[in-house]
């Protein structure tokens, strides 16, 4: 992946490109993302094995935290503007993830991250 | 790795009744995992089968209990449930086999992954399971 020259972007960096509203994790902005993973079925996401990712999806139950933190996942960005519930939200908390909702729907967001740099793969893909 | 000869056994009960919770017993055991300092890549293997045969117990079960074992070698985790059990196990182990019902679905469940990544993920699973009666499965990673 290349990043004007890194082979990171920050968390900041992402949610700026998707136009992203923080809803929880402010710890994590300075982190490093490698790559990302867009996916509706949580088993994608379970054969999806890569350090730093940021997870784009459509579902906002608390089984997407969950699965996120079985993953060391620790940034969910909500797509098409879906707002999960409060409970939602405080369980990511808890487990340290951080999450944005973005108005964009899935395929723009991957595009826009894509077409930034954002390219790295699944090691199973 | 800070694990002598002893053996660390735990018991989780695995509630059926609410899906939305499901997964505590596999949390707590990659927590248990990180702290004994098993290495990151091994605990995520871990991590990942146990969750997906916990979410199965909870989904297709009713619930059940997880038995956890870690020694100097392996992790051992035993998931038993007393649902209706697998009538064909082969057809269940192939990818994108699911019985799972559409409010699953919803979830981003049911997408007949769930024990192929089980297989995938540990050294060894076994699973023992009569219709009527209950499964066990049987999931071995080694350190
Ligand atoms: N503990 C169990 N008790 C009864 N049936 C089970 C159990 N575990 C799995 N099965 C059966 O095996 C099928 C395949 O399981 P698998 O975990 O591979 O897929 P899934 O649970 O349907 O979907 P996914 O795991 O992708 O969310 C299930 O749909 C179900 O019919
Ligand atoms: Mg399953």
């Amino acid at each position: 992946m290349k990043c004007k020259g890194r082979d990171y972007m920050k968390v900041s960096e992402i949610a700026g490109i998707l136009e992203a509203e923080l809803l929880t994790g402010e710890e994590n902005l300075d982190m490093e993302v490698h790559c990302a993973c867009g996916a509706d079925l949580m088993s994608d996401v379970m054969a999806f094995v890569k350090e730093n990712v940021v997870l784009l999806t459509g579902l906002v139950n608390p089984q997407v935290v969950r699965t996120a933190e079985m993953m060391d996942i620790k940034v969910i960005v909500f797509v098409r503007g879906k707002k999960p519930d409060e409970k939602v939200i405080e369980f990511a908390k808890d487990k340290g993830i951080t999450i944005f909702i973005t108005k964009h729907p899935m395929f723009i967001a991957c595009g826009k991250l894509y077409s930034s740099g954002v390219t790295g793969r699944g090691v199973w893909d | 790795m800070g694990l002598s000869n002893s053996i660390i056994r735990q018991n989780y009960i695995i509630p059926a009744d609410d899906f939305s919770l499901a997964g505590e017993a596999s949390s707590s055991v990659k927590k248990m995992l990180n702290q004994l300092g098993v290495p990151p890549k091994t605990v995520k293997r871990v991590s990942i089968a146990m969750y997906e045969a916990e979410i199965n117990a909870v989904i297709h079960a009713g619930g059940g209990t997880a038995d956890v074992a870690i020694d100097k070698e392996k992790v051992l985790i035993t998931i038993n449930d007393e649902g209706p059990g697998i009538p064909d196990v082969e057809l269940a182990m192939k990818e994108g086999f699911s019985t799972a019902p559409d409010s699953v679905r919803e979830m981003g469940f049911g997408a007949g992954m769930g024990l192929p990544n089980i297989k995938r993920y540990a050294d060894k699973l076994d699973i023992k399971t009569e219709v009527g009666k209950g499964t066990r499965v049987q999931i071995t990673v080694l350190l």
